[in-house]
């Protein structure tokens, strides 16, 4: 199947000489939610506002289902919808107004239909006539998603949506996110929270200094970077590590409490059995067993150190 | 043509006048008052009539171009900064709109406000002075194409403009003396021969004169050399407006 969006070689330096993307070239698939990690400054915003067309590639072609996002921009626009990072809303205008005049802008004939249930999906519906510095942070964030939605687009960008959401309207957005990705949009986000990520992207792509570090299916890439820890907690604890065990690469913790054990779960020996036939062959009796994966953020923050 | 996103924004626009009547229609009638009340009245009395016509209407022209010309720079400016300066231009930008449909929904706007408060003030000076038209149509050619040429003057500035303090440099600064010194309250006949001959090079003095020719039949420049003069400054805000659109200046970089 074809690619929805396709970035190829895509550059961009700005006015002030600074180059915020270096050739990104990434294909993203209809239907899937795509993750785009990176740390501030990296281009993420930059390569969203190109493929938005609010601003202009220096070099390089973007399409979006096969259309070109410079020379077909009808095409392409009327299908991508755009939750900016900032929270930027017209302070005097109600919440109905704003989002109508987004479809209006799509070029999409007035519905109140579609309207009213995208605010009441955002659970905005009781708050449509008030004006928008009315409303609270959050809720700002929600009248910005609305507006994206209301025009149905195919392609969604959701740029850094839970910066400055709490807890719970955080769960209740990542399940508006949940239905679309039922009904088949493509969801491009970017995000501080890795965890949020880690739950419901399909695939993650890193970026950092304008080059795309890693392209990968987020389980393929936990497995295949995730490292595993066994923590071992002993019944007695231990001063230093017998040499019977120097093989193991152990370290030990918790005063002598604790032996900990780094394997690599994609290795084809992990080596845990023998490790603890070794522990009851030198005597050493256990309390408790434990593992731990790694998460997305230590893998995110190793990809980054390592393109230093 | 993407014609719901141009209503879309003109109606926006024209939202926001509503919203701020009071200081939108409001204080330009007040201000016109004042002006007659003082120039008309006061003044105007110990001034004899100008070429057949009495001083209060002499200047009727004068100041619905004022009022025409500081509105349609106000307007079309703010309209498109507001949205810079706030951040909600990134929706406009990212919109299947092309630039001269974004063009025509904010000058549009700006425009039509400006032919409103302009209609308001010839109301209101029908009821301080005698006025007749005597050419209705050239009246509506110098009156409609004056909003648009400014309008679109304002939305240069707009874009052009980083803070506030530049986007109103131009209306606050540079409009005033051109119009004041354009001939609104005087025929420029009446001036000294060498400020007659630099008033000349003031492009409003053409409007207003072309303007007031269409009441009065009185001009101080030919109304044909008004017609032009308005065409070349609609031109070259064209001309400014198309290689902005093409370099994405200040919008897209």
């Amino acid at each position: 199947m074809a690619p929805i969006v396709s970035v190829s070689n895509l550059s961009k330096t700005y006015a002030s000489g600074f180059e915020a993307l270096k050739g990104v070239s990434l294909e993203i698939e209809e239907g899937e939610i795509l993750a785009l990690l990176g740390p501030n400054g990296a281009g993420k915003t930059t390569l969203i506002s190109i493929i938005c067309g609010i601003v202009n590639p220096s070099g390089g072609e973007v399409t979006v289902n096969g259309h070109d996002v410079v020379r077909d921009f009808r095409q392409t626009r009327a299908m991508i919808g755009l939750v900016p990072q900032e929270l930027t809303t017209d302070a005097f205008e109600t919440v109905w107004n704003t989002v109508s005049f987004s479809r209006g802008l799509h070029g999409k004939k007035p519905d109140p239909a579609h309207i009213e249930k995208v605010l009441k999906d955002l659970s905005l519906w009781n708050k449509k006539d008030n004006m928008l510095r009315e409303l609270s942070g959050g809720m700002k964030r929600r009248v910005l998603i609305a507006k994206a939605l209301s025009h149905e687009p195919r392609v969604l960008f959701l740029d850094e949506p839970t910066a400055g959401v709490d807890v719970s309207l955080r769960k209740s957005m990542w399940e508006v996110v949940e239905r679309l990705r039922a009904a088949g949009v493509t969801i491009i986000l970017t995000t501080h929270y890795i965890e949020e990520a880690e739950e419901i992207a399909d695939r993650i792509a890193v970026i950092n200094g304008g080059e795309i570090l890693l392209v990968e299916d987020k389980n393929a890439l936990m497995a295949k970077l995730g490292r595993k820890q066994l923590r071992v907690d002993l019944a007695q604890p231990l001063e230093r590590i017998p040499d019977s065990l120097s093989s193991y690469n152990l370290t030990l913790e918790d005063n002598g409490q604790s032996l900990i054990y780094d394997y690599d779960t994609s290795a084809e020996r992990t080596g845990i059995t023998a490790l603890l036939a070794a522990l009851a062959e030198t005597g050493i009796r256990l309390r408790d067993l434990s593992t731990q994966q790694s998460s997305l953020e230590d893998i995110f923050v190793e990809i980054v150190e390592a393109g230093r | 043509m993407n014609i719901e996103a141009i209503k879309s924004i003109y109606f926006f626009e024209m939202a926001r006048t509503r919203r701020t009547l009071l200081q939108s229609v409001v204080s330009p009638v007040i201000s016109t008052s004042l002006y007659f009340i003082v120039f008309g009245a006061a003044i105007g009395e110990r001034i004899q009539e100008i070429d057949g016509v009495s001083y209060g209407a002499f200047i009727t022209p004068g100041l619905m171009m004022l009022t025409l010309l500081t509105q349609c720079i106000g307007n079309g400016s703010f309209g498109i900064y507001f949205p810079k300066f706030t951040g909600t231009i990134y929706e406009v930008l990212s919109s299947p709109i092309s630039m001269l449909e974004i063009v025509l929904g904010y000058v549009g706007a700006a425009a039509t406000k400006g032919l409103m408060i302009g209609t308001i003030i010839l109301i209101t000076a029908s009821l301080f002075v005698d006025l007749s038209i005597a050419h209705p149509f050239a009246m509506i050619f110098f009156f409609v194409l004056t909003a648009v040429t400014f309008s679109l003057f304002g939305f240069i500035i707009g874009i052009w403009a980083k803070d506030f303090e530049q986007l109103n440099l131009i209306p606050m600064l540079v409009v005033p003396p051109l119009v004041f010194l354009g001939g609104s309250f005087y025929s420029v006949d009446m001036l000294p021969p060498f400020w007659r001959a630099v008033s000349h090079f003031n492009p409003v003095l053409y409007l207003i004169s072309g303007f007031r020719w269409s009441f009065f039949e009185i001009s101080d420049v030919n109304p044909l050399a008004s017609a032009v003069i308005i065409l070349a400054f609609l031109a070259i805000c064209m001309a400014v407006l198309t290689w902005i659109f093409r370099t994405g200046y200040r919008l897209r970089n």
